[in-house]
């Protein structure tokens, strides 16, 4: 398959940045901010969202979805990293709707599949426990108890946890933190008894929580994919989150990129654009050429996820270190050239430095995932 | 079966026939490469069988026309050929900066006298050319280049000295950028002009590198005299008088154009983390030293990223999209990025690695090939020289 956008994409693409420009600039996500909102994004602009058809753009016709595929997610996710858009996206309506399509048996697609695509339900994927990235270490417990389960952990950094009607969380039916085997998928009620959720303001502004599974009850009917080989099926969900926020910080070190290189051109110091220095023009051209690589990477994972799923974990793991790597220092760049006003709060540059951080630590930062490629290269 | 497909089966059974089992090991490298020229020594039988046949058949460059020895293919043509070819891991039978560069430049400027003189000797290997570009003084900075050239009425006379011109002391001819017009601005004085190797006047002294070898020559004109017409209708200079930089600057885009389509080629074999593991060892599954492990994941996520980069601009090329300056950016990162390699196949290798002498090293192949790979970002336009190209051409910044 050629690895450039098909002109259906292509389309997709114009249409959600005219769109995101007019809706979401970033602008809206500082109004946010400043008014503290609970909700971190604005549910009117969702649900447009999800009348395009962005909403259920990973599921299928048959319940309500556009079914563009990851190529057509990771897009959008792209556009909406460019203008740093707040909205339940990537916990909905990638990981989620992955995890429903990919694991959900047809009682569970046919209820939560078309609210997704109608933009009428949040979801919220729980995983980590401890400050780093690392679904085998998962201790959150899930005891047999009568003909279901008893769940009890707590789970921490999961996006739109304080507004998720539904969660999905990784529990542990079987064997011990850093076993393989015996890990459970949950699809769990926001407001089933014992589940709290505490609001953790973050540094990007974005929509987050800690939450408590207190004795909260399951039955094998919420039990999503397999009990014990739960594993290898979060990482498949994973994977779709991680190219996902690659494709988003791709979007976001564009941004942030152009943005530099247009006051490159404006400013001037010693009687000259400071653009014209060559010690600034090499850095330029240098971060230029990685963001090339990083949308490669991207779209190759992208790709690799629609074509089969199943294979694409390395080269998920490859796009979500690149692009980590690339989006951090383009953020760093973007500072660093603007000088004093590039560390102003009234100016917009450090809301992609804060957004880029949070995207590159959140399924496992750079270092995560070269160890991850390492061993499955046999190093 | 469609003509592509004919084209194929024809192409296979032709190599199947044609091409010596000797010449079907894949061998690659500097030193299994047939050169050609006056003075060749085939490496074998076989070298010469091959490289006849090949020549006979116009597939020694098969893109160009039947009718200045070559195949006179499609694009289409030359990539099936290029295929069989692989699969049956054929050498190439024909190397030489007359394929690479002077054929182009003649094809696209040089006249139809000019072309049927010098192309056809080229395709059947029988001169070799090199290139007379680098001066002295004028490297990054080629355009200031001084070598004279002066008008004598039915000859040129030139006097002036090249630099770090590739085999010149094994090739035949040589082309070369001169400066005709010392009075106009310095793009504007400049043409490209073929001489003989031969002629009374030229010598070469090889430039021994660090990593042992001498690829590279001084070439030095002590009042040459050139020919007007090299043969009657034959003119000595490509192209117009003073506008040889035109066509300095269609080859320079032609070789990046061509490394950074073979920049592939830089990753052949086995992976660096791969080779690690094999003269380093494993801890529980993980290479044995870890700092260098994280290197060389880090190194591999780029050397993939790169890779893939290849393949998009390929592709948007095919599709009308992408950006031409694109070429710079493929040099800059292959070039800076396969020295890095280098540097971690000597960490992995370690002190065994710096011996330079003795089989078990095969007289330092390792070592040689981390000096040589020094040169990649300097070659055919630094490091810098990309940045600037592409701060100027893509990113459009001032000044640049």
């Amino acid at each position: 398959m050629a690895l450039v956008l098909t002109e259906e994409q292509q389309m997709l693409r114009d249409s959600a940045r005219g769109f995101l420009d007019e809706k979401a600039p970033v602008s809206a996500l500082r109004k946010l901010r400043d008014a503290n909102d609970e909700t971190g994004f604005s549910r009117d602009l969702w649900k447009e969202m999800a009348e395009m058809g962005w909403a259920g753009i990973l599921v299928g016709e048959d319940h309500g979805g556009t079914d563009f595929g990851f190529v057509g997610a990771g897009v959008l996710a792209e556009e909406m990293g460019r203008t740093l858009t707040a909205s339940p996206f990537l916990s909905t309506s990638i990981l989620a709707a992955t995890a429903l399509q990919k694991l959900g048996g047809d009682a569970q697609r046919q209820e939560h599949l078309p609210k997704i695509s109608a933009g009428d339900a949040v979801f919220a994927l729980a995983v980590d426990e401890t400050r780093k990235h690392g679904p085998q270490k998962t201790a959150m417990k899930a005891e047999k108890h009568g003909n279901g389960f008893k769940l009890s952990g707590d789970k921490t950094f999961v996006a739109d946890g304080q507004v998720a009607d539904n969660i999905i969380v990784a529990a542990r039916t079987a064997g011990a933190p850093g076993d393989a085997e015996g890990i459970t998928l949950f699809l769990i009620d926001a407001a089933a008894k014992g589940v709290t959720a505490e609001r953790t303001v973050m540094v990007d502004s974005r929509g987050a929580a800690r939450l408590k599974f207190d004795g909260v009850e399951a039955t094998g009917d919420d039990v999503l994919g397999e009990v014990d080989g739960g594993l290898a099926a979060l990482e498949g969900v994973l994977n779709a989150g991680r190219a996902g926020l690659a494709a988003e910080m791709s979007g976001s070190a564009q941004a942030a990129f152009a943005m530099t290189m247009d006051y490159l051109k404006e400013r001037k110091q010693f009687g000259t654009e400071i653009g014209s220095f060559q010690a600034l023009q090499h850095r330029a051209a240098h971060l230029y050429s990685e963001i090339e690589l990083m949308k490669s990477v991207t779209l190759k994972a992208l790709q690799d996820l629609d074509e089969h799923y199943g294979m694409a974990g390395i080269i998920c793991s490859l796009a979500k270190a690149k692009a980590g790597e690339v989006a951090k220092l383009a953020a760093q760049e973007a500072v660093q050239m603007h000088g004093g006003i590039g560390m102003t709060d009234e100016f917009d540059i450090g809301f992609y430095m804060k957004r880029i951080r949070v995207a590159q630590e959140m399924f496992g930062d750079a270092a995560f995932h070269a160890d991850r490629l390492a061993m499955m290269r046999g190093y | 079966m469609s003509d592509l497909e004919t084209f194929r089966k024809d192409a296979r059974a032709w190599l199947e026939e044609n091409c010596p089992a000797e010449m079907r090991d894949g061998a690659g490298g500097e030193d299994n490469i047939c050169w050609g020229g006056r003075n060749w020594k085939f490496q074998s039988e076989a070298q010469k069988i091959w490289l006849g046949r090949m020549a006979e058949k116009g597939w020694t460059v098969p893109a160009w026309p039947k009718e200045y020895g070559g195949g006179g293919l499609s694009k289409e043509e030359v990539k099936i050929l290029k295929s069989e070819m692989r699969d049956i891991k054929a050498r190439s039978p024909l190397e030489s900066f007359g394929i690479w560069m002077l054929g182009p430049a003649l094809l696209k400027y040089g006249t139809h006298e000019q072309k049927l003189h010098f192309l056809p000797p080229i395709t059947r290997g029988e001169i070799r050319w090199c290139q007379g570009y680098s001066e002295p003084n004028a490297g990054s900075d080629l355009a200031s280049l001084q070598c004279k050239c002066e008008d004598k009425g039915d000859h040129w006379l030139v006097n002036g000295q090249k630099v770090w011109t590739s085999y010149a002391d094994e090739s035949d001819w040589i082309f070369c950028l001169v400066r005709t017009d010392p009075k106009a601005t310095k793009h504007n004085g400049i043409s490209f002009l073929l001489i003989d190797m031969a002629a009374q006047g030229v010598s070469t002294k090889p430039i021994k590198l660090i990593s042992g070898k001498s690829p590279f020559c001084e070439t030095f004109f002590d009042d040459v005299k050139v020919p007007k017409e090299h043969a009657p209708g034959i003119g000595a200079i490509v192209g117009d008088l003073n506008r040889g930089w035109d066509v300095a600057k269609y080859l320079l885009t032609h070789e990046r154009e061509m490394i950074s389509a073979g920049g592939g080629g830089l990753f052949g074999g086995r992976g660096i983390g791969e080779i690690a593991a094999s003269e380093i060892g494993l801890e529980d599954g993980r290479l044995a030293d870890p700092m260098l492990r994280g290197k060389i994941a880090q190194a591999e996520i780029d050397g993939w990223a790169f890779l893939l980069t290849l393949e998009r601009m390929k592709d948007e090329a095919k599709a009308g999209q992408g950006v031409g300056a694109n070429s710079s950016l493929l040099i800059y990162y292959g070039s800076e990025f396969n020295k890095r390699r280098f540097e971690l196949l000597m960490d992995s290798g370690g002190s065994e690695a710096l011996e330079w002498e003795g089989e078990r090293t095969q007289d330092g192949k390792l070592a040689r090939s981390w000096l040589r790979t020094k040169a990649n970002s300097i070659e055919g336009g630094t490091s810098e020289v990309q940045l600037n190209i592409i701060a100027k051409h893509i990113l459009r910044l001032p000044g640049a």
